[in-house]
């Protein structure tokens, strides 16, 4: 089958469309403050890393960065490696109670933010773990790890379960073919569920700033704190911002091919 | 109905073929005739899918030509090809039930209401399915869908083939031959030209009129199930045809013949000459098992050889046995007994012996 | 496949339970807890039952902020789930074409949600936005700080840029995973690009709709940064969703118990709608 005219003109202008804002920013990001007030232009007039090298160079903008690199990163070694068993026993068993399971699992996604930070940030200062990267990588399992689940479980689903009994009888014990013959089956759906925790963790901001203050900061916090005396540092918000879309690029291009690949799957 | 004709067709999946290798289907020309029932049998990776898809169109060949009586269709797509294609897993509109599968492609081609219902009513019937009519077609069992499947492809009117690719490939073996006879009934009764792709040589000989063997992207043999068993042109149809297949031997030319090892089998006088002719030092020569005697006792023109091994199948025996260094297989009946490491007396008519060069065979008109 | 039975799966299911368990449990019965009583400050609270319930059922602007919440959410589901699947349906199957495609269309989701807010906070604005400029330029009067409908359009736009590409990138691969073969039929049985749409693709698309309709339900449901970052849920309060006026009630006037009534209502509220909306689909599939 091949791509037509008309769905290529498509796709394009859409791109189009949804990228003019993140080249405004990019835009911006080169910019001095005095030009972005001063009027609109297209393309920067006097063009200037400096609001990157303030990004760079002061501890306090790039640790943001590294705080969020870090607690994400822990957030989805966390998520998969409890999803994982959980996935499989659904996708294999039925249990007692495992659709209701399910169903509560999913739920945790529903609670609205706001009043429900007042408790979170009680519970982790009441067991010292408040401005620690483990604290959000922990919060944020809360809403990945049911997603993590539905997601691997619609891949494992796809496994037959003739494998499994050909791996028993070929002698592995049970953590050794989950680990050796039954991961790389499902290679792709791990690939795409290690994106989506990526993402959710990455982006989510009141957790984040709710339970940490100055050691664990994510960058999402540092940003909102950026009006100084002579007003909004534009310039630099802009370099800051744009630097936020960089690790999320380099995940997807890594996972794009399992993405790609397809799949079909839920729990119908 | 229509005659497919392929003329000097080639296919190459990549962009730019540099040799043989890169190339699905290699050169070749062929005509399927109108109204026959064929198939077209080969090992896996040979080009019978290809080939499949190149007659209905879903893929273009990257040379050459392919002719509905006589007229190029190249370029036309499969919809305006009036063929049909029948896949390995069944193909089915999941959401519909099957007298909606079925009158799908009539209502795509805007056949009056009243003709639909008729249509699909004889085709159900055909196909033993009429009393599924009002199922959900996702409800059905295997060859349940696979029969919707092959329905949709027949209940087109104006449909001149019907490629079918391993079609029965999911189905219960148990219920694989009366699907079988079944095409033959249908093909039977509305004389339509169809092609059917099978890696099973006993699929294509109950099915087909006239076989065409594909191997490495050629066909080596089109004839009926009987030529191909007795005088096979490659000695890939011997090897691939009957069970088991033809012995074949490396052999080089002596005297009057050909040897191999210390045996010497004399050859008729043609089949001298034309050794003669050709330098190839590609020389095959290949036996039936069918057709290999074995006599109690030795003459001229038997050669000695020892049993290495007897199957028993019930109504005869697979007799393994060792002339020299090759080992050959030779049908006995029921009735054969022989002790392992025995002599044993072979002769191997003349008739059956076949002369294989450059893996083709070498046969008297040439 | 046909499931085993077998209790002992509780043993792989343990780790997830317990950890989604310390996260969730607690503090929700804190906030169980905060609903049945008045709190005036740290440790200065009175037990008042069910008091709370029933004055925010009653609460006219939390009522104001439920229908708008409502409203917004529709108009999210309206807009995204076509057109995620419109785009899908556009992007190229395979290759280099569709890798690129792929990561251009994710960037929208890699944004932290404050920093979504504050591109279309600058990018909306008449003086240094290339958006507001341009609309300024066309004639058309438009400002989002001023006038409702405006603000409105363009948290609905702002969202429509974001959270578009998730839907379009599920149903992209949900699509990736049909056979050829059932392409390859239609175009035998000459179906039209309609039928194929709606006989192959979309039956087949049914499981990760659930998951975008689902999410995008959720989430936008909740919505609280990104709004809030762009307007401050002005004009007025036109664009004050639920969250917002939650977060003002628990933290800006610390009215803890009544705030902590409402949202054990609000969670029940996003509860019943994300189990009717996950039933209705999952059953439309089970036919008799």
């Amino acid at each position: 089958m091949r791509q037509t005219h008309s769905k290529n003109v498509g796709i394009t202008l859409f791109i189009l469309l949804l990228l003019t804002p993140v080249y405004w920013l990019l835009n911006m990001s080169f910019k001095t403050n005095q030009e972005i007030l001063g009027g609109l232009t297209l393309w920067p007039q006097t063009f200037t890393f400096d609001n990157y090298a303030v990004i760079f160079t002061d501890p306090s903008w790039y640790n943001g960065y590294l705080n969020s690199m870090l607690y994400v990163s822990i957030n989805v070694v966390i998520t998969l490696s409890v999803a994982l068993p959980a996935a499989y026993a659904f996708s294999r068993y039925k249990f007692l109670g495992d659709k209701h399971l399910f169903f509560w699992l999913l739920s945790n996604r529903m609670a609205p933010p706001a009043v429900f930070l007042l408790p979170f940030f009680q519970l982790y200062s009441s067991i010292g773990l408040f401005d620690t990267h483990i604290a959000v990588a922990l919060a944020h399992c809360l809403f990945n790890v049911p997603l993590a689940v539905w997601i691997l479980e619609g891949f494992m689903k796809g496994v037959p379960r003739e494998y499994d009994e050909m791996a028993y009888i070929d002698g592995y014990s049970f953590p050794r073919f989950f680990i050796k013959v039954f991961l790389p089956m499902i290679r792709s759906g791990i690939g795409v569920t290690a994106f989506f925790a990526f993402m959710f963790s990455w982006v989510e901001l009141l957790l984040a700033r709710t339970l940490t203050s100055v050691d664990a900061q994510p960058i999402g916090a540092i940003m909102t704190r950026t009006i100084g005396a002579s007003g909004i540092d534009w310039g630099v918000l802009a370099a800051a911002g744009v630097l936020t879309i960089v690790p999320g690029l380099l995940v997807i291009w890594f996972v794009r091919n399992h993405v790609a690949k397809g799949f079909a799957l839920g729990r119908v | 109905m229509a005659e497919i004709q392929l003329k000097a067709l080639a296919h190459s999946y990549s962009d730019t073929p540099t040799g043989p290798d890169d190339y699905a289907i290699r050169q070749m020309n062929h005509v399927w005739h109108k109204g026959g029932a064929y198939a077209l049998l080969g090992p896996s990776g040979c080009g019978k899918s290809t080939m499949l898809n190149i007659i209905s169109g879903l893929i273009q060949p990257s040379e050459g030509e392919v002719l509905f009586d006589g007229k190029r269709v190249n370029e036309l797509s499969p919809r305006d090809r009036n063929i049909a294609q029948v896949f390995q897993f069944p193909v089915i509109y999941d959401s519909m039930t099957v007298y909606e599968n079925l009158a799908f492609p009539l209502k795509n081609n805007k056949v009056p209401a009243s003709r639909i219902k008729a249509r699909v009513q004889e085709i159900a019937e055909v196909l033993e399915i009429e009393d599924k009519l009002h199922k959900k077609a996702r409800n059905l069992t295997a060859d349940e869908k696979q029969k919707v499947s092959m329905g949709r492809g027949l209940v087109r009117e104006d449909v001149s083939a019907i490629l079918f690719d391993e079609p029965l490939t999911v189905i219960d073996p148990q219920l694989k031959w009366k699907l079988r006879r079944k095409l033959k009934q249908i093909h039977e009764q509305f004389d339509i030209t169809m092609v059917y792709v099978t890696h099973d040589q006993l699929e294509a000989s109950t099915f087909a009129d006239r076989i065409a063997v594909m191997y490495d992207g050629q066909v080596v043999q089109f004839g009926t199930p009987t030529e191909l068993f007795e005088a096979p042109n490659h000695t890939f149809v011997g090897y691939f045809i009957g069970s088991p297949g033809m012995n074949i031997v490396e052999v080089e030319r002596s005297s009057g013949g050909v040897c191999f090892g210390s045996t010497v089998l004399p050859l008729e006088s043609w089949q001298v000459d034309i050794l003669k002719r050709m330098t190839s030092a590609n020389l095959k020569i290949g036996i039936r098992p069918e057709f290999i005697e074995i006599s109690p006792v030795s003459s001229d023109d038997t050669y000695e050889a020892s049993v290495r091994d007897i199957e028993d199948l019930g109504t005869y025996k697979i007799v393994t046995v060792q002339l020299g260094e090759h080992e050959l297989k030779v049908r006995q009946g029921e009735e054969f007994e022989a002790s392992i490491d025995s002599p044993v007396h072979l002769s191997f008519p003349k008739q059956w012996l076949m002369l294989y060069v450059d893996e083709f065979l070498v046969q008297e008109q040439q | 496949m046909d499931k085993i039975p077998d209790n002992r799966a509780w043993w792989l299911v343990l780790p997830v339970f317990l950890l989604v368990a310390f996260s969730a449990l607690i503090p929700l019965m804190t906030v169980v807890n905060y609903s049945v009583q008045d709190i005036f400050g740290p440790g200065q609270a009175y037990y008042v039952g069910t008091e709370w319930f029933k004055e925010v059922l009653a609460d006219e602007r939390l009522q104001d902020s439920l229908i708008r919440q409502f409203v917004f959410s529709g108009f999210v589901l309206l807009i995204q789930i076509p057109l995620g699947i419109g785009v899908a349906l556009m992007m190229p199957k395979s290759g280099i074409k569709g890798s690129l495609c792929l990561i251009l269309i994710a960037i929208p989701l890699l944004i932290p949600w404050n920093v979504v807010g504050t591109i279309w906070q600058i990018f909306a604005r008449g003086d240094i936005g290339l958006f507001g400029w341009g609309i300024n330029q066309l004639g058309i009067d438009y400002n989002y700080t001023g006038d409702t409908l405006d603000a409105w359009l363009t948290v609905l736009l702002m969202d429509v840029w974001h959270w578009t590409p998730l839907v379009a990138l599920l149903c992209y691969s949900g699509l990736r995973a049909i056979p050829e073969a059932f392409y390859q039929a239609a175009e035998i049985d000459r179906a039209s690009k309609w039928a194929v749409f709606r006989y192959i693709q979309l039956p087949r698309l049914k499981s990760v709709l659930i998951i975008a309709v689902l999410l995008r339900f959720m989430d936008s449901f909740m919505i609280y940064i990104e709004p809030f970052v762009l307007t401050g849920g002005g004009p007025g309060s036109s664009t004050t969703f639920l969250s917002q006026t939650l977060t003002t009630m628990a933290i800006g006037q610390f009215d803890l118990g009544r705030a902590a009534a409402f949202s054990l209502i609000y969670f029940l509220i996003v509860l019943l709608i994300s189990w009717l909306f996950f039933t209705a689909i999952t059953h439309a599939d089970k036919e008799k």
